[in-house]
């Protein structure tokens, strides 16, 4: 199994199309950086507006707000609603770009099992997104602190302000991402599942941008008649929950408590969900390619 | 162990056609075996059950004496095959494509091993070369060397001269037949290029519409020695009342517009040309046909093979 593990990844490392995703996304998180290090104020300015009415903000607090943290926590917030599409690019190609190239029928008549093919297929798969996140992760995160140094972070909330000491936010990254990792491991898995019905890889990448792109849209919807009858059944409803490990508690004093999550609960709930979806797609994916004629 | 697969009963439906119907068939040790058939006799679909790539509805296949889906595994590690003209991964090296399917066929080849293996298939100059860069015909030999990387006893081959240039065909022919005759490999090979076949094949199979039409060693099916040929003389009337009184073992098929055939001892063929200009009818042309193809249009009913072929 190990061995197939390290043939699939040396494939998807070989090949050029792997390194678009990582062009992508250092290309938007430097335009970021580079439009924040000499005009960050007026996008903070326009963030404040929103609260301007309810806090005093001064432009010494202004200054502090602009750290690394900040602009990793902004920058997350704008790609990973994009990365979807970046990780279809692997995972929708995975069996698809296999029966296309005419591998796959050499493959499967090699002393290998279906069932194992396709956990490797995916695991490789997860892999690949893991690894785009720890590049985010360097770039966005730890390139942010070095350009930008770190201090209290702030993170604005339907009118109301979450603040963190430094010493209480890293940790929240690394949980943040690791749900992040979940949440993109999710649209892989669908994206496999579409793999498997399709011999070239554009008809599966298409079908799962299409699908994340509506989900999300209903997800997003302000009527109140599918707030608990379909958003809560959607996964993209929950892709988005990495944002709660930075919203907090306070103590009767308002001050935040430290080390504290507003609503973990809600949390693992939602990567609870995220899971279920993953194992229904890849025990799909897997019960299909099994049953499959090649 | 002389028998190394052994087909029995095998059946294989899809929807409302039945792709492969009651075939039963034995395959020698060491031996090229033939598998022929028309576009659509079914020739694929039973290739890919030995493959495991389809299940069978009902049958029984033996390979090595062990059952295939008892021993899926231990069948398929001594087992290579090429199916139809497989691509490759063009973004890969051969060299790196052959250890790819090296290591999933389960053994550690040595990059000395390797060389040698594409070496054998003429490519070794080609080694670091990407496969998108490589020819039809190249790509059609590097699968055969994936099919050959873990040295295996049996090797399955799906129309592996489909689409080749005529030197192409000549180097996987060389290839086919040094392997059974130098190597000792069993080589399970399906066409529908018939010429191809007879140069090659020890027995062979002939299937239409998913059932066995005729198997057996080539020697014993038909004499390749008797051929047919198409003449065309300045008289066919009179030509055709000579050829019957001669002494020559030849005999007028039919006569037309386009020629005489007639089946004739290859070895008789000039003696025929002689005789008929002697006796004063000039020959205009004189076509061979191969054996094989009559055997086979003379089994299939002939005309939708040609078209077939043709298509």
């Amino acid at each position: 199994m190990w061995k197939l593990l390290q043939i699939e990844l040396f494939k998807i490392f070989k090949r050029p199309r792997t390194y678009i995703a990582f062009g992508a996304v250092a290309a938007i998180v430097f335009l970021f950086q580079a439009g924040m290090k000499f005009d960050g104020k007026s996008y903070l300015d326009l963030i404040l507006n929103s609260v301007s009415d309810s806090f005093e903000v001064s432009d010494d607090f202004k200054g502090r707000i602009l750290n690394g943290y900040f602009i990793c926590f902004a920058i997350l917030n704008i790609l990973l609603i994009q990365m979807p599409l970046l990780v279809a690019l692997i995972a929708g190609d995975s069996i698809a770009g296999e029966a296309n190239m005419g591998t796959l029928r050499l493959s499967l008549s090699r002393p290998v099992s279906r069932t194992e093919y396709m956990l490797v297929k995916f695991t490789a798969s997860v892999i690949y997104t893991v690894i785009l996140l720890i590049w985010l992760a360097l770039i966005a995160l730890f390139g942010s602190m070095i350009i930008f140094g770190t201090n209290t972070l702030v993170v604005f909330r339907a009118g109301t302000i979450e603040m963190m000491e430094a010493g209480d936010v890293m940790w929240r990254y690394f949980a943040a991402f690791g749900y992040a990792a979940v949440a993109l491991t999710t649209v892989a898995a669908l994206a496999f599942l579409l793999s498997v019905f399709a011999e070239n890889s554009i008809g599966p990448i298409i079908a799962t941008m299409s699908i994340v792109i509506v989900l999300t849209i209903l997800s997003e919807m302000n009527i109140p008649l599918y707030d608990k009858t379909i958003k809560p059944y959607l996964f993209t409803s929950h892709m988005v929950a990495w944002k709660g490990f930075f919203y907090v508690k306070a103590d009767p004093e308002g001050t935040t408590i430290r080390g504290s999550i507003h609503n973990l609960p809600a949390i693992l709930k939602s990567m609870g969900i995220l899971v279920a979806y993953i194992m229904l797609f890849v025990g799909s994916a897997v019960w299909v390619f099994r049953k499959k004629i090649f | 162990m002389d028998t190394i697969i052994r087909v029995t009963g095998l059946v294989k439906q899809f929807s409302d056609v039945r792709a492969v119907d009651n075939l039963s068939f034995t395959v020698p040790k060491g031996q090229v075996y033939g598998f022929l058939g028309q576009n659509g006799a079914g020739k694929s679909t039973t290739i890919r059950m030995l493959l495991t790539l389809i299940t069978p509805d009902e049958g029984d296949i033996e390979i090595f004496g062990m059952n295939l889906r008892r021993h899926r595994r231990e069948i398929l590690r001594q087992t290579g095959a090429v199916i139809e003209r497989p691509d490759m991964y063009k973004y890969l090296t051969a060299l790196e494509n052959l250890r790819l399917f090296a290591t999933m066929s389960g053994m550690k080849a040595s990059e000395q091993k390797l060389m040698e293996q594409l070496d054998q298939v003429g490519l070794a100059s080609r080694a670091h070369s990407k496969v998108k860069t490589y020819s039809q015909g190249m790509k059609q030999r590097l699968g055969i060397a994936t099919a050959l990387v873990h040295d295996p006893g049996l090797i399955i081959l799906d129309e592996p001269i489909n689409g080749l240039d005529p030197q192409g065909i000549a180097e996987i022919r060389n290839l086919i037949l040094s392997l059974s005759r130098d190597r000792g490999k069993t080589i399970f090979i399906s066409s529908h290029l018939l010429s191809e076949m007879e140069l090659i094949a020890d027995s062979m199979l002939i299937i239409d519409k998913g059932k066995k039409l005729v198997e057996g060693r080539v020697r014993e099916l038909f004499d390749p020695a008797e051929t047919l040929v198409m003449v065309k003389t300045t008289d066919d009337e009179r030509a055709c009342k000579l050829l019957s009184q001669s002494s020559l073992h030849a005999s007028v098929k039919e006569a037309g517009p386009a020629g005489i055939s007639i089946t004739i001892h290859r070895d008789e063929i000039p003696l025929l040309v002689n005789k008929l200009v002697e006796l004063g009818v000039g020959v205009l042309s004189l076509e061979s046909k191969h054996s094989l193809e009559n055997y086979f249009l003379s089994l299939t009913g002939g005309q939708s093979y040609v078209e077939a072929a043709a298509n």
